[in-house]
């Protein structure tokens, strides 16, 4: 099990109080009309998924029911940070020493 | 090629079955194949397979970082059956039931194919709606499908729980009699064992590192643990690793990579004789022919690499088993396992040709690409080897998710292919 530490609760909580919400910074685009299918299809549906660090969306749904992200490794599912949504991508490269 | 055969066996039990002999060579990269498929699962196999028998394509490589059959081919819980509601489906997968069928025949390995019947319960009224929906569908296809009342499902599997009061009621079902399960394991080796008589080249712990292209775009061969491999065409049938391997011939895809898990209890006397799948409380179950109960469950909610997945899921597929199974309550489980599965965001294949010339990939069968092997890989290998779609996987392009053609399973079912 999972355990997430939620930053509005401010503690470590278990996988059961949270559901998962998707790749997280995908931002819905500014003018919906001007896109091209192509864009469309890169908006909806192509995701990074990557073997290695993933910023992602969760909610603290059985708890304060906000939506936060996270950055997790998903090889070893560990999770290096969590921070409220609204708040930059961290930079990577700092979270990891370099390692990334 | 040994030839099993009744007069065979006979012959080496009288002679200390001293007749065995390696079923395929450990191959060693030569400098260039025709087509090298990236990944030795039953649908990379048996695309091989097919090349060689049905192409006369035999310069072939089929190459993969662990042992053949080792990833989703060796991890899944081996259900068969092809009661797709969109037509794009149906046909996709009652060709690979057609193959089935006659697959134990056609590789002259036991496959173990049993057509014991797949159940799959409603237990509210939207599930009854819908699975009606699914059999009216399915015979307007001609797909095997009925509906069951609640009593003619006990008849069909007597361990399940009908009573008005259980915790999820049984208001009929629908029943594939042609369906089933067969042997993973057996499925991986006879096409390997096949590919390999007919001069495919079979290469295991050899990762392959990244897709090389040329200064027109094609491609020329792949970067491995074991150097370059130079190849007119590249096939990646790599599940839940595809979307790493294709990035690396600058190829994005509409995939997530997610764990699904399952298990198996402790071996007893045959007790279950059919598969029973219940989509709303995400649980399939059936009994092996060693006697254990396999069970599996629906994916993990995030994104993960880790083969593992996580107890909280196990601990829900249990739960419900034993409240549709009381009999099952005392059942100890001995082993669990995930495998990481390749999910598109409507829940069905992607097979065929990519925007790289010579690129071919067969991917995005998510939880359910085990049923389709022998169908999915004959249509693939079509498709490497003309350059064209073959009619019936025509409809899983990757220009779906442009246009919109989506082929969406994931509104007809939701969960648990």
């Amino acid at each position: 099990m999972l355990l997430i530490h939620c930053p509005y609760c401010d503690e470590p909580l278990p996988e059961l109080e949270f559901a998962y919400a998707g790749e997280a910074h995908i931002a819905r685009p500014a003018d919906p009309s001007a896109l091209s299918d192509e864009e469309w299809r890169d908006f909806l549906f192509i995701r990074s998924n990557p073997r290695g660090h993933h910023f992602e969306r969760w909610r603290h749904i059985n708890g304060c029911a906000r939506f936060f992200n996270a950055v997790r490794e998903t090889v070893s599912d560990k999770f290096l940070l969590t921070y409220a949504a609204g708040e930059p991508r961290p930079d990577l490269a700092k979270l990891t020493g370099g390692n990334a | 090629m040994t030839h099993f055969s009744f007069a065979q066996v006979i012959k080496g039990a009288l002679t200390g079955q001293k007749h065995w002999t390696p079923q395929w060579p450990d191959a060693q990269p030569k400098a260039g194949y025709d087509v090298v498929i990236v990944g030795a699962g039953g649908h990379g196999l048996g695309a091989a397979y097919y090349l060689a028998k049905e192409h006369g394509i035999t310069n072939v490589a089929v190459i993969d970082k662990g042992w053949l059959g080792g990833g989703n081919t060796g991890r899944n819980t081996t259900i068969i059956r092809s009661n797709y509601l969109y037509d794009e489906s149906a046909r996709l997968y009652d060709h690979a039931l057609d193959l089935w069928e006659n697959l134990s025949t056609e590789l002259n390995y036991n496959v173990m194919f049993s057509k014991r019947g797949v159940l799959m319960l409603a237990h509210n009224v939207h599930d009854v709606q819908s699975f009606q929906r699914h059999v009216h569908s399915n015979r307007l296809n001609g797909v095997d499908n009925q509906w069951l009342s609640a009593k003619e499902a006990k008849l069909f599997c007597p361990p399940l729980d009908i009573s008005p009061s259980a915790r999820y009621p049984v208001l009929g079902a629908a029943l594939q009699r042609r369906a089933g399960t067969a042997r993973h394991d057996a499925v991986a080796w006879g096409y390997a064992r096949g590919a390999a008589a007919r001069g495919v080249d079979i290469i295991q712990n050899c990762p392959v590192t990244a897709i090389r292209r040329g200064p027109d775009g094609r491609v020329t061969g792949v970067e491995t643990a074991k150097g370059f491999i130079a190849a007119k065409k590249v096939a990646v049938s790599a599940a839940g690793h595809t979307s790493v391997v294709m990035q690396t011939a600058g190829v994005k895809l509409p995939l997530e990579s997610y764990p699904l898990q399952a298990l198996v209890s402790e071996p007893v006397k045959p007790v279950f004789p059919c598969v029973v799948m219940s989509n709303s409380v995400h649980a399939y179950i059936s009994q092996s022919d060693k006697g254990e109960l396999v069970i599996g469950s629906g994916t993990d909610q995030y994104v993960s690499y880790s083969q593992r997945g996580g107890l909280p899921l196990i601990e829900h597929t249990l739960a419900a088993i034993c409240e549709i199974f009381p009999v099952f309550r005392r059942m100890r489980m001995m082993r669990k396992w995930g495998g990481i599965v390749d999910v598109t965001p409507d829940r069905s294949a992607i097979v065929g040709k990519t925007p790289v010339p010579g690129l071919y990939v067969n991917c995005g069968w998510g939880t359910g690409g085990f049923k389709a092997t022998p169908g999915a890989a004959h249509t693939f290998a079509w498709t490497i080897a003309k350059d064209e779609p073959h009619p019936i996987n025509a409809p899983f392009t990757l220009e779906r998710f442009t246009t919109g053609r989506l082929i969406d399973e994931a509104a007809a079912a939701a969960v648990a292919h």
